[in-house]
């Protein structure tokens, strides 16, 4: 019985993988698409992905899937979830980076993705905010919903999709700017100020969540790049947090900092999913450990487990994950 | 604002005026790059308008018309003692009016008789010089149209010019009666046109019909290797000089200053140079490949220098440590490890040099090697001559219409060259290993 | 005798190399297999025959460099007195080139002063003297190289790191070979332009309203001295260049601007080589393309709007010299914004901006010192641009900023008043090198410009 389901699963999933492809070929990934949330007519086309879902054995309902558990009350059901994905690919011209994966993220709290690098882990992430679509030979194939919608449908602007779902990168990179004009970016091109004091207003506040306000209130019209690499990261994050998003998607935001620097920008981690949804690609497992609720452990590009932080530490269902954890490999 | 810093406010990016501007933004998006393409097309269209207008009035020049005719050698005409003394115009007009029984009025006769070249004679003595048999014998031979009459055969020119009541006979041709006995030629299948040989068999010429190139590219290429001469090695030494072995210090930081200001310098100005220090102080002949290839030379350095310098630094360390490791002294490293590896990037500046190098026209034109050159046989690398560009800029400024044609085709054969070159480069390029520059 | 001597110098380089390869070959043969040898036989090779060629080489650069103005003071002294009083150095020069004709074996129109004739003969015969003076003179320092290296060589010899010193020397030389070219373009133009300003004052050359250059070329007309204003010139110059650029640098930069940011690879493979082709097609040929094409389309379209225009005018001149600088602009406005770090864009991409205000606010700020070293790259390469405006620009300076009047440039001047003139002394070719020692010294300020600028920004990215 579970065979059997799980077999009609992957079909559909093939299936459903092929015309992702095809649409994707499609669009010559400039993002130049119309204004997609102006017209939602488009959406009433039918889409063969939505019944496949409902098909699908979702997570934390019925059965349960390997690597995919329920037991956060609250936080894994689709329903709950900020992010619900299912098998997802993600191609590099021929070569294959992402096989398959299917994951939930649940809203208001960290979710750590972890494992050895080159596991697709990064890859996966920015599926998430559609990033990967400014690469040319990138496809992207299978269902990622933010909300419950699909947000590589054809009428889903990225434009406006990354601008709800915030990115900081791996190395800080703040524009060559004032520290002002870094983090008023995102308001100014999104429209969120209608006169400075708004914008004044925006900017204190993202700096102060970034818990970078007192650092530089002083120096506002002094440039980004002189900030020391832990500020330019809380700039980064103050920058993100700008645009009033309601997702922040972190990749691998302290690998180029030193300890104490990495030590702010967990606490500040720890502080911000009061309010947003926070992804963190991580290759250190002390801090998956110490800032997420959930784990997700990736190998190879395939989603290996994933389950709350403790358990997935302390009693990982996988001996691969085991493994790893135990620094056998990785 | 009035927000504690606790809650969080979400953005409802569906409402209206959210909507109108996001709108707004994907069109600054879409005209930024609709910008980006017309520029794009702006600059391939500007190329396609100069490459097909020179197509245009470049490609009949290929062809050149000639008119047969039955000449009798008769040996008191030809004087075969010395047959340069011969009477060759009266031969050809003796021929030609053979085919035109009717013309008889003698003023129209000499205005017919500008239907044959006026270098016809010269080239029917060549040619009876190089088969002296044929003296005493009359022979069928094909002898060059004069250049209105070629323009017409082309249908470059038409018959008659203007419109309506202002048209009129198109005077170029001499009048209606000559175009009569120039069509009754044609009816009798005399007129033919053949691909232009003499475009790069022939030197230079007054005579439209009779000029070809190959003077310019004899000139041309022995200025370039002259050029590639002096500098191929130089560049290359100096090259690895600074790029292997140069100390940094605040001398070679000068020559480097130097190098790159000397790429930016108007050719004009190594045209003065070569003007004042080679022939002005050296006493060099003026007008010779030797001297413009020396300027060029100068020219190129920079050029082949950067080129190097940029295709030695792609060589990975490790190759040198290597070498270095084994016991290989510094320049047994780089004549034996380095150069080889680095040799398709250089021999791409090389090429590439010497391409920019073909087409410069200025600094030629103030060293004189624009000479009136009508015989190849002559020349050398210190005898005056001329090259390619100088060449299309001396045939630019002639009078006459037939050389119009003329420049297009030397302008297409100078680009055939360099696109031969070029094509050889990035060949080269692709062929061994990355992109060096 | 050149060739002889250069050959003769050759043999005995090679001759050199024989002679010290085969006494360290035969040491190390000998030694079989113990090392007798400091450095293989080659470097001994190499090492007398650069003591052979070297030093012969530079003798006769140097006699060939003097032997020319040597002969010529020395044959102007034979000459009878009075076939010299009362001449000016022109006159000289064209006595000279006489005789020089005459002892080439070509016939000069009429019949010579005897002098002459004699003269050319004392020519002939000094000239062989010299030939065989320079032989001579080049193998005497190559046999004594040849005997001396030779002495040196042993087993022990360091001959590597000798020849290697030498070998340093030389590529250091043609390192200095740039050196030497900036050198020789100042100092000639230099030179020549002090000559210019003895006859006419420096600051009617820079602040001159008129340039009427053509007057004085004849010397008899006293009331004709002409005028040597350089300000019409450089006001037409700095037209035709500001048109090309105004036309130029926006196509160049949205090229660039699609080609980065928004082309597919395959759109880029197709047009980068297009854009090249464009850049490698000789000035020469655009002139023509002016001259024949776009001239006369022009004249014709404003013909038809009611608007008459020069036949050369600045607009025809700036437009094309555009068209040549749109793949010079394009090219290095792409290497500037290519060379912006990907995480910016990422960085901007990933807060939600379109591309064009990635561009608009990110890219273009970061690339602006790129953008703008290629843009007085290409405003240099305007102003000394020369073939355009020698072929579509006019030659008679006005005053003027219409671009639909003919104006002369700075280049042309230099072409029209050089071209076809070797007297080296009369203000017009000299009037031509105070131009060029303008032109270089406009040039070289824009291209240290540049370069100051590039290396700074190289500098932020690094």
């Amino acid at each position: 019985m579970d065979e059997k389901t799980d077999k009609t699963a992957g079909a559909a999933r093939t299936q459903a993988g092929g015309k992702r492809k095809k649409t994707a070929a499609k669009k010559p990934a400039t993002g130049k698409k119309p204004a997609g949330a102006a017209k939602p007519k488009k959406k009433a086309k039918p889409r063969p992905r939505a019944k496949d879902i409902a098909r699908l054995a979702p997570c934390g309902v019925g059965q349960p899937r390997r690597g995919l558990i329920d037991d956060l009350p609250g936080g894994c059901r689709d329903e709950d979830c900020k992010f619900v994905t299912r098998g997802v690919d993600v191609f590099y011209g021929e070569k294959q980076a992402i096989f398959n994966v299917s994951l939930n993220i649940p809203d208001r709290a960290v979710t750590a993705l972890i494992g050895p690098s080159g596991c697709g882990k990064s890859t996966f992430l920015r599926c998430l905010n559609r990033m990967n679509d400014i690469i040319d030979i990138c496809r992207v194939s299978g269902d990622i919903r933010m909300d419950g919608e699909d947000i590589y449908a054809g009428d889903i602007d990225p434009v406006l999709l990354r601008a709800r779902v915030g990115m900081v990168f791996q190395k800080p990179n703040p524009f060559p700017k004032s520290i002002y004009e870094n983090v008023a970016y995102g308001p100014r091109i999104h429209g969120l100020a209608r006169h400075r004091d708004e914008l004044d207003e925006i900017v204190e506040t993202a700096l102060r969540r970034a818990a970078l306000w007192d650092e530089v209130k002083d120096r506002l019209k002094a440039p980004g790049t002189g900030l020391s690499g832990g500020q330019q990261q809380r700039l980064c994050i103050a920058r993100a947090i700008a645009t009033k998003p309601e997702v922040i998607l972190m990749d691998e935001p302290a690998s180029a900092l030193d300890p104490i620097a990495t030590a702010r920008i967990e606490e500040l981690i720890h502080e911000l999913k009061e309010n947003f949804c926070i992804v963190i690609v991580t290759h250190s497992m002390q801090q998956a450990a110490r800032v997420s609720d959930r784990t997700a452990f990736f190998h190879l590009g395939k989603l290996i487990e994933e389950g709350p932080t403790e358990q997935v530490f302390t009693n990982p269902r996988e001996t691969m994950t085991q493994d790893y954890i135990t620094g056998r490999f990785g | 604002m009035t927000e504690p810093p606790d809650s969080h406010e979400r953005i409802d990016w569906t409402a209206p005026q959210r909507l109108t501007r996001l709108r707004r933004r994907h069109r600054a998006n879409r005209r930024m790059q609709w910008l980006g393409l017309g520029a794009i097309l702006t600059a391939a269209g500007l190329l396609a308008v100069l490459v097909l207008s020179l197509l245009a009035s470049g490609l009949p020049a290929f062809q050149q018309s000639y008119v047969t005719l039955s000449f009798d050698l008769k040996p008191a005409l030809v004087n075969p003692q010395d047959m340069r003394r011969g009477k060759w115009r009266k031969i050809v007009r003796n021929a030609l009016f053979a085919a035109l029984p009717e013309v008889k009025d003698r003023r129209l006769k000499r205005k017919v008789f500008r239907i044959v070249s006026r270098a016809a004679p010269y080239n029917l003595r060549d040619y009876v010089m190089k088969h002296p048999e044929l003296v005493g014998k009359t022979i069928t031979h094909q002898v060059l149209l004069s250049d209105p009459f070629d323009q017409y055969v082309k249908g470059v020119i038409p018959a008659h010019i203007g419109a309506g009541a202002q048209q009129r006979f198109n005077p170029r041709l001499g009048g209606p009666e000559v175009l009569a006995a120039f069509e009754k030629l044609r009816r009798d299948g005399r007129i033919s046109l053949r691909f232009n040989r003499n475009l790069f068999l022939n030197a230079d010429s007054r005579l439209p019909e009779q000029a070809g190139l190959a003077g310019a590219i004899v000139g041309s290429f022995l200025m370039l290797l002259v050029t590639f001469i002096i500098s191929f090695p130089a560049g290359i030494a100096a090259a690895v000089y600074l790029e292997e072995f140069a100390p940094k210090n605040r001398f070679t930081d000068f020559i480097e200053v130097n190098i790159n200001n000397l790429a930016a310098v108007p050719s004009v100005v190594f045209g003065l140079l070569g003007l004042a220090l080679f022939i002005g102080y050296a006493g060099l002949p003026r007008s010779t490949p030797l001297v413009g290839g020396m300027v060029l030379s100068l020219m190129t350095l920079p050029t082949i220098i950067i080129a190097t310098r940029a295709a030695l630094s792609a060589v990975p360390p490790s190759i040198r440590e290597a070498a270095l490791g084994i016991g290989a002294s510094r320049y047994q490293t780089v004549l034996h490890h380095v150069l080889p590896v680095a040799m398709p990037g250089i021999l791409t500046g090389a090429i590439i040099g010497m391409a920019r190098a073909l087409g410069e026209t200025a600094p030629l034109l103030l060293i004189g090697m624009n000479a009136f050159i009508p015989d190849v046989s002559g020349m050398g690398i210190s005898e005056p001559a001329t090259a390619l560009p100088t060449q299309i800029y001396s045939w630019a400024d002639s009078p006459e219409r037939g050389f119009v044609a003329r420049t297009s085709a030397a302008i297409l054969v100078l680009l055939g060259f360099l696109l031969a070159m070029n094509s050889t480069a990035i060949w080269l390029r692709q062929r061994y290993g990355r992109r060096t520059w | 005798m050149t060739t002889i001597t250069m050959l003769a110098v050759l043999l005995l380089a090679l001759f050199g190399y024989w002679f010290g390869y085969r006494p360290a070959r035969k040491a190390e043969l000998a030694a079989a297999g113990g090392r007798a040898l400091h450095s293989r036989p080659v470097y001994h090779g190499l090492y007398v025959a650069a003591w052979v060629g070297i030093p012969s080489l530079l003798l006769v650069l140097v006699w060939l460099l003097a032997q020319g103005p040597v002969i010529d003071r020395l044959l102007l002294q034979t000459l009878p007195e009075q076939a010299l009083a009362g001449l000016s150095d022109a006159q000289i020069r064209v006595l000279l080139s006489k005789i020089h004709t005459l002892a080439a074996g070509h016939a000069l129109p009429g019949t010579p002063p005897e002098y002459v004739t004699q003269a050319a003969d004392t020519l002939k015969r000094w000239r062989m003297i010299a030939g065989w003076a320079m032989l001579a003179g080049a193998l005497a320092p190559g046999l004594m190289g040849l005997f001396w290296a030779r002495l040196r060589i042993a087993p022990q010899f360091r001959a590597r790191q000798r020849v290697e010193r030498i070998l340093d020397g030389l590529m250091l030389a043609c390192a200095a070979l740039a050196i030497l070219t900036t050198l020789g373009i100042i100092v000639s133009l230099f030179f020549e332009s002090l000559r210019f300003f003895a006859k006419v004052p420096l600051t009617e050359f820079l602040f001159g309203p008129r340039w009427e250059p053509q007057i004085a070329m004849r010397a008899d007309q006293v009331a004709g001295q002409g005028a040597f204003g350089m300000i019409p010139v450089f006001t037409g110059t700095l037209l035709i260049s500001a048109i090309s650029l105004l036309f130029a640098v926006p196509i160049g930069l949205f090229s660039a601007i699609y080609l980065v940011e928004y082309a597919s690879s395959r759109f880029r493979a197709v047009v980068k080589p297009v854009l090249e082709f464009l850049a490698g097609i000789p000035t020469v040929v655009y002139g023509f393309f002016a001259v024949v094409t776009i001239a006369p389309a022009l004249k014709a379209w404003l013909h038809g709007l009611g608007i008459s225009m020069a036949p050369n005018s600045a607009l025809v001149a700036g437009l094309v010299m555009g068209i040549m600088l749109i793949p010079f602009i394009s090219s290095l406005s792409d290497d500037a914004l290519a060379a912006v770090p990907m995480a910016l864009r990422e960085g901007s991409i990933g807060l939600g901006a379109t591309k064009a205000e990635t561009i608009r606010k990110v890219l273009l700020p970061a690339a602006l010192p790129g953008i703008m070293s290629g843009i007085l790259l290409a405003a240099s390469r305007a102003i000394g641009e020369t073939m355009i405006v020698v072929m579509a620009a006019g030659i008679i300076a006005h005053l003027t900023l219409n671009p639909l009047e003919a104006v002369t440039t700075v280049t042309v001047q230099i072409v029209t008043l050089l071209i076809g003139d070797t007297a080296f002394d009369s203000p017009k070719t000299l009037a031509a090198f105070a131009l060029g020692l303008v032109l270089f010294l406009v040039t070289l300020a824009l291209n240290v410009l540049s370069m100051m600028i590039t290396r700074r920004y190289r500098e932020q990215y690094d």
